[in-house]
């Protein structure tokens, strides 16, 4: 009991870390799910194909591979350190990030996809018919429609990077789920220690679910 | 390419043997997983306000919580949990739980938080009537939920077992801390080893991308086998 | 209950009861395995290294039956602790920290510490003379100031749950960033990669490295013993107590002791240092 308290502080700070990683790339990752999700819909079968391998890619193996191969085996790659590039692949920090990025980017642009999809070809006719440009259509009418169906799938989403961001701690960044493991192994007091840092992650997810739900009430136009 | 070669020499045969270790806890997970899932998807639906709460207290645990957290807490926690566990039951000497166990246990718990929300869903789904009518023609409860309800919730969670199975396949990688030789540790050991960790990571993703592959031809299989008719 | 629930929980409880098993009365030595020329694996997968030999001997010495375990080094202290084995070997030094949880035998050997440098790096060519960090005289702070002030500002990359992370997070050397990895290979890996301004480890791990590697990491900087960095490496054992299995973890330790007494007087340990240590580091 007392351990759980003499935890709670260090395990509070780093749960700083873990909300920046995750914001951060839930962030970076919104626009690289838009892209994809909109070179899906190009008829163009290159642009096409390289949105879904993309995805499959990223979707289809686990984060813990993708954040290894873009720290340790970008790493070794003799051009890239020294390049200027390196500036930003040196870091475990920017690594993180742009591994996280590019997986939940994979798995929004599958979000955003299915939603273009289910835009009713009346509410495109009106707008044609209205004489809206292409820029028009995509911004004013495309993509609320799409951010409101979307809702929550990303809400999921966004609750399972925050889990994600756990895998910060294999390459030496201390995040909520690292300082824990590390007290952890110092203390043998494995349930405390979870009891703990679980709860802090719970929270978060509880705020993540709730927002999503009164965004969700905000978009609904027909209330 | 003379590193993944079999035998001594190379890492070929290392992969291999570390690839069915993966497909082995993957399948012994899903499975506890499937147990985990018929229980707590019953409390879920059940009337006993009691029932619920755990049921949906075990769903938003190990859903929230993440992966590797849950495996600390086994992998440092396992062997005195069984070992308290025996006490009571008088034994006193000590019990080792292997490191497959022990994986296969914090995955299986996490796959069947994802499991019991497919079933429970899937049951809800089931049209009404479907009940309704079974009462009618006075089956027992037990005989019908066996006979009628089961077999059609397993046609519409199909596809979402599928995502389950993607989803615990992946989280194996993660049991790479206890110590159980699967793809990821392999690759792992394999990088060290030769210092290319380039090579081998990226080998590893190919790997896991081939039995994506493979998963999603077998549930597509599965998916037209239990449609027929539908 | 139908014929399939009967096959399929028999075969469930069988996996169980296979893959647990009651400890019988052999020695189990737990050992990483990814620390050369201490302890490592060759391509076979085989384990080999200094400990290992050196375990092998001591059993012969105590008459017990040992089979060596892999494990983790972050997960050392408590997979004995939860007597996944009964020994560590595992080139893991003798602190009073580590003492709260576990004992040790008597030292069997020991090498010193020193940071790690890619060539051409600032901090390449510092003094290199030992330094004993027990005894802090007027030369020892005067080094240890010198340090700090070369430090600072800089990362030195470290094994976690070592002597090296203690020392570097002791204020001995003020506050240089720390960041810790899970094993030796990973802080070599980013040393040579430049993400690490410096590395701190065993001498014996650095010039493995650098020899195996043939990547230009050089030693910079005294060669540390003492203090933080602990009194030599010895065999980690339960510590006893009253019970079944605290009796026979107090024998064992005795059992160690005086089995490392015979391999010292032997010169067995002389001899396997040499062999691949390249000299005497026998305690």
């Amino acid at each position: 009991m007392d351990l759980m308290i003499e935890s709670f502080p260090r395990l509070l700070n780093a749960t700083i870390l873990t909300i920046e990683l995750t914001l951060l790339s839930l962030f970076f990752g919104i626009f690289v799910g838009i892209f994809f999700a909109v070179l899906r819909t190009r008829k163009n079968k290159i642009l096409n194909s390289i949105s879904y391998y993309y995805s499959y890619i990223f979707r289809g193996t686990p984060l813990l591979v993708q954040i290894f191969i873009i720290y340790f085996g970008l790493g070794q790659v003799e051009w890239l350190r020294e390049s200027f590039l390196w500036l930003i692949f040196k870091e475990p920090y920017s690594c993180a990030i742009i591994a996280f990025t590019l997986n939940t980017g994979a798995y929004t642009s599958e979000i955003f996809r299915s939603a273009f999809e289910t835009i009713r070809k009346g509410v495109l006719e009106a707008a044609d018919a209205l004489g809206l440009n292409k820029m028009h259509v995509f911004f004013k009418i495309k993509l609320p429609i799409v951010i409101k169906q979307s809702l929550p799938a990303y809400g999921n989403e966004m609750i399972l990077m925050l889990k994600g961001t756990s895998l910060a701690s294999t390459v030496t960044l201390l995040d909520l789920t690292g300082v824990a493991k590390h007290i952890i192994s110092t203390t043998f007091r494995p349930v405390e220690v979870f009891v703990v840092a679980g709860s802090i992650y719970l929270l978060m997810t509880f705020i993540i679910h709730n927002f999503i739900k009164i965004l969700e009430k905000k978009l609904d136009y027909s209330k | 390419m003379g590193l993944l070669a079999y035998g001594d020499t190379g890492w070929g045969d290392e992969l291999f043997f570390a690839t069915l270790m993966t497909i082995a806890v993957a399948m012994t997970a899903i499975f506890i997983g499937f147990l985990l899932a018929g229980i707590f998807a019953s409390f879920k639906l059940s009337n006993i306000r009691i029932l619920n709460l755990f049921g949906s207290f075990y769903t938003t645990v190990f859903r929230g919580v993440p992966e590797l957290l849950v495996i600390y807490l086994f992998f440092f926690g396992s062997s005195g949990a069984v070992m308290y566990v025996a006490k009571i039951f008088g034994y006193d000497g000590y019990i080792e739980v292997s490191a497959f166990l022990t994986g296969a246990i914090s995955i299986g718990i996490i796959s069947g938080a994802y499991s019991t929300e497919v079933f429970r869903g899937a049951i809800q789904s089931i049209n009404r009537g479907q009940f309704e009518a079974s009462e009618v023609l006075g089956l027992k409860k037990k005989i019908y939920y066996y006979k009628v309800i089961i077999p059609q919730m397993l046609r519409l969670a199909l596809p979402n077992i599928s995502n389950v199975w993607q989803i615990t396949l992946k989280d194996t990688s993660l049991i790479s801390v206890t110590g159980l030789v699967e793809i990821m540790r392999q690759s792992y050991i394999a990088a060290g080893s030769t210092r290319d960790p380039l090579f081998f990571y990226s080998f590893a993703a190919i790997l896991y991308l081939f039995l994506t592959f493979l998963s999603l031809k077998l549930f597509n299989n599965l998916e037209k086998h239990y449609s027929k008719g539908y | 209950m139908n014929k399939f629930k009967r096959l399929f929980l028999s075969i469930f409880a069988s996996i169980i009861l296979l893959s647990t098993s009651v400890l019988a009365d052999k020695i189990k030595i737990g050992t990483e395995g990814a620390y050369p020329p201490w302890n490592a694996k060759d391509e076979s997968g085989k384990l080999i290294g200094f400990e290992i030999e050196l375990a092998n001997f001591l059993c012969i010495y105590m008459k017990h039956e040992c089979t060596i375990v892999e494990q983790d080094w972050d997960g050392m202290i408590p997979a004995l602790v939860m007597r996944k084995f009964d020994a560590i070997m595992a080139g893991m030094s003798i602190t009073p920290e580590r003492m709260k949880t576990i004992n040790f035998s008597q030292g069997y050997a020991s090498d010193g510490a020193s940071l790690a440098v890619m060539k051409g790096s600032p901090l390449e060519g510092m003094d290199t003379s030992a330094i004993n960090l027990s005894s802090t005289d007027t030369a020892t702070e005067k080094i240890l100031a010198d340090l700090t002030t070369a430090l600072a500002g800089k990362t030195v990359c470290v094994q976690t749950a070592t002597i090296h992370q203690n020392f570097l997070e002791s204020g001995l050397v003020g506050k240089p960033t720390v960041r810790t990895y899970k094993t030796q290979d990973e802080v070599n890996l980013d040393v040579a990669a430049g993400r690490c301004d410096a590395g701190l480890a065993d001498i014996l791990a650095i010039t493995d490295f650098a020899e195996k590697s043939g990547k230009p990491v050089v030693l910079t900087g005294p060669v540390y013993s003492g203090g933080p960095f602990g009194a030599g490496v010895g065999v980690g054992i339960r510590k006893g107590d009253n019970s079944k299995q605290g009796k026979k973890d107090a024998k064992l330790l005795k059992d160690f002791n005086k089995a490392i007494d015979t391999a010292r007087k032997n010169g067995k340990i002389s001899e396997l240092a040499i062999r691949w240590f390249g000299f005497d580091a026998s305690m």
